[in-house]
């Protein structure tokens, strides 16, 4: 079924099985790792921002703060309000927790991709890539999964019976749907590129060179990079786009009425997604784990590369939220609609046509210059539509304030 | 032999979810169960080879379409438990007796019939396993077999939103003088 992976192109013995499944678990196990320490580092990282201390009384410099909130978390008591709906409410922290994980299963996080390796490891007599599955829809997958989160911010506020959760889940969810697409369109980017969908083949795209000239970065032209760092983070509601739980205003959002290891279960579905955002992220436009090999084992290298590059956003997303203030809630529909997804739009269709400018021999300099003026045609129309339709706002508001008056 | 488990399997989810939908008093639990029907049917997908519209189907179909349900249901507060007791349109029932019955004896005359409407041959556009990826195929059969299909759905959305936002639109003047 997932052919790609070599694992299962001699046919499936117990070897093979074993090999599955110890994949799964170190996966399962790497996340939640990666979450009880990304939790800490947030949270020191934070405090340093703000001239505090932050956690330091659990382990060396805080570390097991987060094992400690674990366990607290696990025997408080369990509320549900009256007016919840029971099976709904249950479910949800499920329906967010399950595809924050699923979706790590297609990042690569290690193997060789220069030479003859080709991002395969050999282990137990069996070749085999470094990531969980790799199936032939990869960066589908994500958008699939990311869909499905959806529905857990959306259904745990609605089932839990009360105003300001509903209110959370609504702008999540709107947020989510609407980040989306602009995610979408910067991924097709990526793939236009690279083309191929699955993680492994994109990672081999860039990595092929061995220079950083040959990373999506560089060669989408860095701006489906910013747009997709910029999507991201609304579609994992942090800061600064994290109106959903602005606690001013909503209390806490979606899971406000969640208590014990239910609400644990969000948290950890946050802290899951931002890890495999950032992983998707370094897999997309920063090469995954290719990078120099130096002296020692070698397959220990690009599993270093990749921890790195993953570690550089994990703490650029903690640094936007130490730094950037709260968008409103219109702010962040502008942006999405108005400005992100016409961007995106416009960009893949710019490499679209220079791709196919490429591939047909056709001028490299006449191919760009019209593309750029088409595109500056466009970027002039929308502009002027625009403009158009806020001084008729402005004027139809005026009106309106003149007939209230009178 | 995996292939039948996986098509058992994923048929009963189909069917309880189908089930799910129609038994349901709450609106939102009914959007739930169609969830768990389509997500049976992308299964039937990536059984029959077809990745990339399982992955559609959960993308569209799962991801957007049931949202866009449940936000209406939510949002008009029509999320109570349903009075089932009055027919809102005259003949519904018999109605849906006919159709099954005609659906099922359809499904019968397939069944019986079966060995002469089943080719047994792979899809066109799609092979069952060889051959490239089938966005690949799929790609190249939209954009040059049924490139005219393809632009006319594009035209038909483009108006669908374009009419969406004439509706949507508060006329300045009128509304003013209605209130």
């Amino acid at each position: 079924m997932f052919a790609a992976d070599p694992l299962f192109s001699t046919g499936i013995d117990f070897g093979v099985v074993l090999i599955a499944l110890a994949k799964s678990i170190i996966g399962f196990l790497f996340v939640l790792i990666g979450v009880i320490f990304m939790i800490w580092f947030e949270r020191k990282l934070i405090a340093d921002f703000q001239n505090r201390i932050g956690p330091n009384r659990a382990g060396p410099w805080g570390m097991l703060q987060t094992l400690a909130d674990g366990i607290k978390l696990i025997f408080k008591e369990d509320l549900r309000p009256d007016g919840s709906d029971s099976l709904v409410f249950r479910l949800a922290p499920y329906l967010s927790v399950v595809p924050a994980f699923l979706t790590f299963t297609i990042v690569p996080i290690g193997g060789i991709f220069t030479g003859a390796h080709q991002g395969t490891v050999h282990l137990f007599g069996h070749d085999t890539f470094l990531q969980v599955a790799d199936p032939p829809i990869g960066v589908l997958f994500l958008l699939a999964m990311s869909s499905i989160g959806i529905y857990g911010a959306m259904l745990a506020g609605w089932a839990s019976g009360s105003k300001y959760p509903l209110l959370g889940s609504v702008r999540a969810s709107a947020s989510m749907i609407s980040y989306e697409a602009a995610l979408g369109l910067s991924v097709v980017s990526v793939v236009l590129m690279s083309g191929s969908l699955t993680t492994h083949d994109i990672v081999a795209a860039q990595a092929s060179g061995g220079s950083i000239l040959d990373w999506n970065i560089v060669v989408t032209a860095f701006v489906p990079f910013v747009v997709f760092c910029i999507a991201a983070t609304a579609e994992l509601n942090r800061p600064p786009f994290d109106f959903a739980e602005a606690e001013q205003e909503l209390v806490g959002g979606f899971h406000t009425e969640y208590s014990s290891m239910r609400f644990g279960m969000f948290y950890l579905a946050e802290f899951m997604n931002t890890i495999t955002m950032s992983a998707i992220i370094v897999t997309l436009f920063l090469g995954g784990p290719s990078g120099p090999i130096g002296p020692g084992p070698d397959q220990v290298w690009p599993f270093f590369w990749f921890l790195l590059k993953l570690l550089v956003f994990l703490a650029a997303f903690v640094w936007v939220r130490g730094t950037v203030p709260r968008y409103r809630y219109d702010q962040l529909m502008d942006l999405g609609w108005k400005r992100l997804i016409p961007i995106s739009l416009m960009w893949l269709l710019f490499i679209a046509g220079i791709r196919i400018g490429r591939d047909q021999n056709w001028s490299p300099v006449l191919v760009p210059l019209a593309a750029i003026g088409l595109g500056a045609l466009t970027v002039g129309l929308l502009a002027g539509s625009m403009r158009t339709a806020a001084i008729r706002r402005e004027q139809s508001d005026e009106d309106d304030l003149g007939e209230v008056s009178a | 032999m995996v292939d039948k488990i996986v098509f058992f399997a994923a048929a009963a989810a189909c069917l309880a979810g189908a089930v799910g939908v129609i038994w349901s008093k709450n609106p939102v639990h009914s959007a739930l169960s169609l969830v768990g029907t389509l997500f049976g049917i992308a299964i039937h997908f990536v059984n029959l080879g077809a990745h990339f519209l399982a992955a559609v189907q959960v993308v569209v179909y799962a991801g957007a379409i049931v949202v866009l349900f449940l936000f209406v249901i939510m949002l008009l507060g029509v999320d109570k438990a349903e009075q089932l007791e009055v027919d809102p349109l005259g003949g519904q029932r018999p109605a849906a007796a006919v159709v099954a019955i005609a659906g099922v004896a359809l499904l019968a005359l397939l069944a019986v019939r079966g060995v002469q409407v089943t080719t047994g041959e792979s899809s066109k556009i799609a092979a069952l396993d060889s051959g490239p990826s089938n966005i690949v195929l799929l790609g190249r059969a939209l954009f040059t077999d049924y490139v005219f299909a393809f632009e006319v759905t594009s035209v038909l959305l483009v108006i669908a939103v374009v009419g969406a936002v004439v509706m949507a639109r508060r006329a300045p003047k009128d509304e003013v003088s209605a209130q």
